[in-house]
């Protein structure tokens, strides 16, 4: 898949035998767009990096307000990242099952993403409806702000991850396994695996960190 | 498939999340994240439970849990998005390098600045002192 031959939309003196390295021109569209998606989701984590650096700051600007020792449910956290992580695993299973060209093993494991992603989305809500309630919304300390801006831009990706995810189950279904829409399962599969590793980042920073200090 | 054509001594170029383009791609891309999936647990697992059961000196806690959760998303990077060492894989490499420099840069410059500020502004109570 990788190394495609006979895209009609490149000049025909770029073979199959492309292999980006320079030597016989210019590499498969796949390549081109996986890369510039890579760059597009490193990119995304540098934003990221601005959220955590200012969290990082606030964290202790409670403004006599409750600290995150006391407001984090561990539990809840343990049961997200449980979600998020096995979500990651089927997500891999529906790029094997696009590999294969199995609508079967690609729709059953991209419902089982969205389960889990809407799961995952969903104790997250609940966690924040609690935070709000409890007079601990994002308006009461600098620290909070900066919380309710990091997970809920977190949040905010799972959200757009789930909606391009069932719009990648109607592609498929409506378009087969083509080229293109390969390329797409590539991209989607690059921005599943990256939420998660931003959540890593989340969990140990915000409520592990959190919790311990 | 039509990768056969290419000689196999020939680095060829992956997008990231490939995995090479040989036979048993597909098993190959199980294991893969199958050992990703164990090794993310368990970090995670131990991430949670470490503060828990007190086994590590409570000083070094905050260290032992970031280097877990580097060593995760090394796991994740590895296993989940096929970004590994091979000659295939240089420009995704070296994409990332750059983007954990400037992560490092904002991260590290962010709480040095902010801290050193902190440290050198006169407290509120002088700031109020002053302005009577």
């Amino acid at each position: 898949m990788s190394a495609t031959a006979a895209d009609p939309h490149h000049p025909s003196h770029i073979g199959p035998a492309s292999t980006g390295s320079g030597r016989d021109g210019q590499a498969s569209k796949r390549i081109i767009a996986g890369y510039g998606f890579w760059i597009f989701l490193l990119s995304d984590i540098v934003m990221f990096s601005a959220f955590f650096a200012a969290y990082a700051v606030l964290a202790g600007a409670t403004a006599g307000g409750p600290t995150g020792r006391q407001l984090f449910d561990l539990k809840n956290v343990g049961w997200e990242t449980a979600c998020l992580l096995v979500s990651s695993f089927t997500c891999g299973v529906a790029s094997i099952g696009a590999m294969l060209k199995s609508f079967r093993i690609f729709q059953w494991a991209m419902a089982a993403t969205f389960l889990l992603g809407a799961l995952f989305l969903g104790l997250e809500l609940k966690e924040f409806a609690g935070l709000v309630a409890h007079g601990a919304g994002p308006q009461r300390s600098a620290f909070l702000s900066a919380f309710f801006t990091l997970v809920g831009c977190h949040g905010l990706h799972v959200t757009l991850g789930l909606l391009w995810l069932l719009t990648m189950m109607a592609q498929v279904w409506a378009k087969g396994f083509r080229e293109d829409i390969q390329r797409r399962i590539l991209c989607f599969n690059l921005f599943w695996h990256a939420l998660d590793i931003i959540w890593v980042a989340v969990f140990t920073v915000v409520y592990l960190l959190g919790a311990a200090l | 498939m039509s990768d056969a054509s290419i000689a196999a001594d020939q680095p060829v170029d992956l997008p990231p999340g490939d995995e090479g383009a040989d036979e048993g791609r597909v098993r190959d891309a199980l294991i893969s994240y199958l050992i990703g999936l164990v090794l993310a647990t368990v970090l995670s697992a131990a991430s949670f439970l470490l503060p828990v059961t007190g086994l590590v000196y409570a000083p070094a806690l905050p260290v032992a849990l970031v280097v877990m959760a580097i060593a995760q998303m090394g796991v994740h990077l590895v296993f989940f998005l096929h970004i590994t060492t091979g000659p295939d894989n240089t420009n995704n490499v070296l994409a990332l390098a750059f983007g954990v420099l400037i992560v490092f840069l904002i991260l590290a410059g962010s709480l040095w600045i902010m801290a050193n500020l902190n440290y050198n502004m006169a407290s509120m109570t002088q700031i109020m002192q002053m302005q009577r």
